[in-house]
């Protein structure tokens, strides 16, 4: 039971990760109705961001965090005026290769500058770990925070989308992006923010991510970017609280079908019970239903 | 005389295109010509080059013909190596079959039922779902897939072929063993081979599409609603489209894993998918001999860029993405139908500058 309750904390954990990056796909999907491939690899920009930060410069903890924030934000607002803006009319297949294009050029550019071996990251968080039931079940610091962060910034999002001049843009633009115009919302503007957003969260989820798991690569971002995108559709593409369940269902299993069916096997039992989801329901969890026009 | 029609000649050039291309390719091999002789790190490229340019049109036949985006093909590719490798081990254990082209000719088409199984089995649900969930869904089944091998263990003992699942002890030799993947693989797979495989593939694919069937699945692609009220079986359009698909995936993926003496599982993973999809997207959506040339250019890129050693992969990016901004921008399509719309003549420009 203890053991049980460990893997699923250590679940909600990996899964409060993927939900962080999938709010980033969701976002930017449910606005630019495309599939951002390069977005698991701002993941991994952010992570050797603050890794930079805090073992080059000796940064504190916090100005780590907002530094690899910054970075990741300009390269979200960067890439998407440069790669994905002259594409706005384009095929979605064609942004999708562009993006895809994209995901190559960063990971080859922190290959040349930090190398291929795995770069330890260090102890941001250095936080004692929960104990309970006797000490029978530890709960590792960090875990507690990416769930705390986690739920921070769901619940900002939340307020953001909702009550926001610039939330309620967001949500216009997706529903209509030519109504929205028309209202005189500037739509170039309200992507841009949202790029912004989707990738000042990636950095965080990057920072969370090694934290957890402390080997940084190149390639650190490709998995769960695959993983969380896999969440955003779980959860029902386009709805933020869709890749908040997604997220955090998909880490839930992962860690449990790694714990109890088997270790090699954990992922394939991801992906199968994605598959069965989108059987039954074909817009995954929250997703909305597509009305077809004859 | 009969006039020709225009498919009939497009398809014509596209087989002359690949012959041609192999003739001089033999030439250069052999160096038939005096100091005209392809280098070694060229000469291995041959065989995958082929392969990919089978993926490349069997993916095509998917994501253009049938119009559904397909992100885990590899899989399919990965079926067909596994069971070439094992079937080419297990003909010449069990029937000493020393014929080294008639061992790969049955190793290819085992691949290519056992993915066209896959296929099917794939296929029923991933095809009634759309857009971007089935992307995601073939995506899925393509990792599912690669797991799957990963566990996979094959061996052969006098004879007798022995099969396990998570389970490393076998009696025998080894023929694939889990996440080491196939071992000890005779390397028959041959370039000549490889241009037959093309040659048939492009045999079942053109007829396909220009056959009734072909205009059926094309005509679902355009229109779902439309083609269902003429009374066309979407799902059986669909599934040949995706099986025929996958079965050439698999005869490319038997070829491939006979061409190297180990392969493992995790080499067919979602980058092999990509890579594959880039050279349909840079080929031309729909356009058999855009993937042709897309895949075989884009095998040989990496192999030109070497002289850029470590900054290859960058270059191949940043290529891909400015190939993409410049054929997709509607600001830069336009300047350039019009400089090629000139250079034609009058007649064509009005029409490109209509498309655009």
């Amino acid at each position: 039971m203890v053991s049980f309750l460990t893997y699923l904390v250590n679940g909600i954990s990996l899964g409060s990760v993927y939900a962080i990056i999938a709010l980033g796909y969701t976002m930017v999907y449910g606005i630019a109705k495309m599939l951002n491939f390069a977005h698991g690899d701002v993941i991994m920009i952010g992570g050797y961001m603050a890794y930079c930060a805090a073992m080059y410069m000796k940064l504190p903890v916090i100005v780590c965090v907002l530094f690899a924030m910054v970075i990741c934000t300009l390269l979200g607002i960067l890439i998407e005026r440069f790669a994905y803006k002259p594409l706005r009319m384009a095929t979605s297949l064609a942004v999708l290769i562009t993006a895809i294009g994209m995901s190559y050029l960063l990971q080859n550019a922190a290959l040349l500058i930090w190398g291929s071996t795995p770069k330890s990251f260090p102890q941001l968080f250095n936080f004692g770990s929960m104990k309970l039931f006797d000490g029978e079940m530890i709960i590792p610091g960090t875990s507690v925070l990416t769930i705390a962060a986690n739920i921070v910034i769901m619940l900002l999002l939340t307020w953001f989308t909702g009550k926001t001049k610039m939330g309620k843009a967001m949500r216009a633009v997706s529903e209509d992006k030519g109504a929205a115009e028309l209202m005189g919302i500037n739509v170039n503007q309200t992507i841009s923010t949202t790029f912004a957003i989707g990738s000042a969260l990636a950095a965080v989820a990057g920072i969370l991510l090694c934290s957890s798991y402390p080997n940084l690569m190149p390639t650190t971002g490709s998995m769960p970017g695959i993983k969380a995108f896999t969440a955003a559709v779980f959860g029902g593409i386009g709805s933020i609280p869709g890749a908040m369940i997604g997220g955090i269902l998909l880490g839930i299993i992962e860690i449990l079908g790694k714990a109890y069916v088997s270790q090699e096997l954990g992922d394939a039992f991801v992906f199968a019970v994605l598959i069965v989801v989108l059987l039954v329901k074909p817009t995954g969890l929250l997703g909305k239903k597509i009305h077809e026009k004859v | 005389m009969k006039k020709i029609s225009k498919t009939t000649k497009s398809n014509f050039i596209t087989y002359a295109l690949v012959i041609v291309a192999f003739i001089f390719c033999q030439i250069w091999l052999k160096g038939v010509i005096p100091g005209f002789k392809m280098g070694k790190a060229l000469r291995g490229q041959m065989v995958p080059i082929c392969v990919y340019i089978v993926m490349a049109i069997s993916l095509n036949l998917v994501v253009g013909i049938s119009g559904e985006l397909s992100l885990g093909h590899a899989g399919f590719m990965s079926v067909g190596a596994f069971t070439g490798a094992v079937a080419s081990a297990w003909l010449l254990g069990a029937f000493a079959m020393e014929n080294e082209i008639l061992r790969l000719i049955i190793a290819m088409l085992m691949g290519g039922c056992i993915a066209a199984i896959a296929g099917v089995i794939i296929g029923v649900p991933v095809l009634r779902l759309r857009g971007d969930y089935l992307a995601i869904v073939t995506l899925a089944f393509g990792e599912i897939i690669k797991n799957v091998m990963n566990c996979m263990y094959f061996s052969l003992d006098g004879g007798r072929l022995y099969v396990a699942f998570n389970d490393p002890s076998l009696p025998g030799k080894m023929l694939i063993d889990g996440p080491k993947g196939t071992k000890g693989v005779s390397t028959i797979a041959s370039f000549g081979m490889g241009f037959a495989l093309i040659i048939v593939t492009l045999i079942v694919v053109l007829n396909l599409i220009n056959s009734r069937s072909g205009r059926a699945i094309m005509a679902i692609r355009d229109n779902r609603i439309a083609a269902e009220s003429v009374g066309l079986n979407i799902t059986k359009y669909k599934m040949m489209a995706f099986v025929t698909s996958s079965a050439i995936c698999g005869m490319a993926g038997a070829l491939y894993g006979l061409n190297y003496s180990s392969v493992v599982a995790t080499k067919f993973n979602f980058n092999t998918s990509i890579l594959v999809l880039v050279f349909v997207v840079l080929g031309g959506i729909g356009n058999i001999r855009g993937s042709i040339i897309a895949a075989a250019l884009l095998t040989i890129l990496p192999e030109l860029l070497r002289e850029f050693a470590d900054y290859r992969m960058l270059v191949y990016a940043i290529v891909l993405i400015l190939v993409m901004l410049a054929t997709n921008n509607p600001k830069l399509r336009l300047l350039i139908d019009n400089i090629v719309g000139k250079i034609k003549g009058g007649k064509h420009s009005a029409k490109e500058a209509d498309k655009a």
